[in-house]
């Protein structure tokens, strides 16, 4: 018993190492996922098609509405049932731990699409029309077009905000040890309980997602370098 | 869907009392943090050095972290030292000290002083200097200056940011559920483990959130309109 009382912050140095690695494997995976799911609403709410716009309508108000602890709990208890449901009827019982993996990071991927969908569409508009028009007037199909010519300009415009957004998730994931999946924050609870060392811990935890924060930081000031290239600078 | 248990009074209490909660701490934390905000841009743009360096110091760490390690360090790391130190456990703030909704309002607190505070440096940095040049001119004083002309004038080119930040303070109040204050979603929690009722409870506080933020953003919307020269945000 006393030995257990003993442990300090180098015992745990490992797990919380881990725990770190595992909170950026989860909010990449969401950050991937929440770009396609943002493209794909901005189109949405973009086109003509007015079923989709109000789809896309509905999702980004709702979620962006509703505090995202809460959605998390609600979409991971839905989400790993209907997940467990699947894996049944597919007869692979097994795969629970998987579940709580893919339910987390379908959450926080479900949460980022909705914000994701407001930059993008904003980074859309702001593409001056004559680009898009000169596009068509070359006889570009719609999807040449979008690569070609809107992806490259809008870049520019949506990185400030998608920087912003992988900031929150980052900050975000810490919800998902709510539900009991063990990320960074999840293993900390349970080392500061264990050495009942709170400070020690929480200050670490902290100063990890820090340094996550702060390499970020860093890192989308690069990119933005980097699509902005070309471009007069202001 | 079975919402039959919306009958039980002791139920509605909870939901009610949830609901008073997170309006007083909104309006608490929503106060003291926007108060905390202009004296943390106010010592970035005119401050001496040190307190320029510890504005951007206590802005870069509460803005680089999970609020909820925040509330958790707050509640259970510094919380759990302060009885240590002699004399607290009597004193008249114990009662205070050892509520966790102290530490939901102090976390909230700090967390709203941080992000306002960066909104409201860069409002009070674009504000015309020309104005301000003007106002000593005839004759105010700085701290006149400050109160009657750079502050509202801060306020107004940042309002529609100030209403998306109030809206983040009320999304962020479900997570003192997790150090046990009574909230929303804390009350959702009880009604489940008492019916076994998973998504019912949980839907009818997002539908109660989602009134809330509808409301807010209509009330800031009526204030936007009124304050002379702002233009409306998009929400």
């Amino acid at each position: 018993m006393y030995q257990f009382q003993n442990e300090g912050l180098i015992d745990w140095a490992g797990p919380l190492l881990q725990g770190a690695l595992v909170t950026l494997e989860i909010a990449v995976l969401a950050y991937a996922i929440g770009l396609l799911l943002g493209l794909l609403g901005a189109l949405a709410k973009l086109s003509r098609v007015w079923p989709l716009r109000l789809v896309a309508a509905g999702y980004t108000t709702v979620i962006r509405a509703v505090p995202e602890l809460l959605l998390i709990i609600l979409l991971y208890y839905a989400g790993s049932q209907a997940l467990n449901a699947l894996l049944r009827s597919l007869g692979m019982d097994g795969a629970v731990d998987i579940s709580g993996f893919v339910a987390a990071i379908a959450v926080l991927a479900v949460v980022q699409g909705a914000y994701m969908t407001e930059v993008f569409r904003g980074a859309i508009l702001a593409i001056p029309r004559g680009q898009l028009e000169a596009a068509q007037a070359f006889g570009m199909p719609p999807w040449l077009c979008f690569r070609r010519i809107v992806l490259p300009a809008m870049l520019p415009n949506a990185l400030p905000g998608l920087s912003n957004l992988w900031l929150i998730l980052i900050k975000d994931t810490a919800l998902v040890s709510v539900v009991g999946f063990e990320e960074l924050f999840f293993t900390t609870q349970q080392a500061a309980a264990s050495t009942r060392a709170y400070f020690t811990f929480y200050a670490a935890a902290g100063a990890l997602y820090l340094a996550i924060t702060l390499a970020s930081n860093v890192l989308f000031r690069r990119a933005e370098a980097l699509v902005r290239r070309g471009q007069a600078t202001g | 869907m079975d919402f039959s248990w919306l009958a039980n009074p002791s139920y509605l209490a909870y939901l009610w009392q949830g609901f008073v909660n997170t309006l007083i701490l909104v309006a608490l934390s929503g106060t003291a943090g926007f108060v905390l905000a202009v004296g943390v841009a106010l010592a970035q743009i005119v401050g001496p050095r040190p307190l320029r360096w510890l504005a951007r110091g206590y802005t870069t760490v509460i803005r680089g972290t999970p609020l909820l390690v925040q509330l958790f360090f707050f509640y259970d790391g510094v919380g759990r030292l302060l009885p240590l130190i002699p004399g607290v456990r009597e004193s008249f703030l114990w009662p205070v000290l050892r509520d966790a909704f102290f530490y939901g309002v102090l976390a909230f607190t700090l967390s709203v002083g941080a992000y306002v505070g960066e909104v409201l440096r860069g409002a009070l940095a674009s504000v015309p200097v020309g104005e301000l040049s003007a106002a000593r001119a005839f004759g105010l004083s700085g701290v006149q200056v400050l109160w009657r002309i750079w502050l509202p004038r801060a306020i107004q080119i940042c309002l529609p940011t100030l209403t998306g930040e109030v809206i983040l303070l009320l999304k962020s109040v479900p997570l003192v559920s997790t150090i046990a204050v009574m909230d929303l979603l804390k009350a959702a929690n009880l009604v489940r483990d008492e019916t076994f009722l998973v998504y019912e409870p949980l839907l009818l506080v997002a539908g109660i959130y989602l009134a809330l933020t509808l409301v807010l953003t209509t009330g800031m919307r009526a204030l936007e309109v009124r304050f002379p020269g702002v233009k409306p945000g998009r929400v």
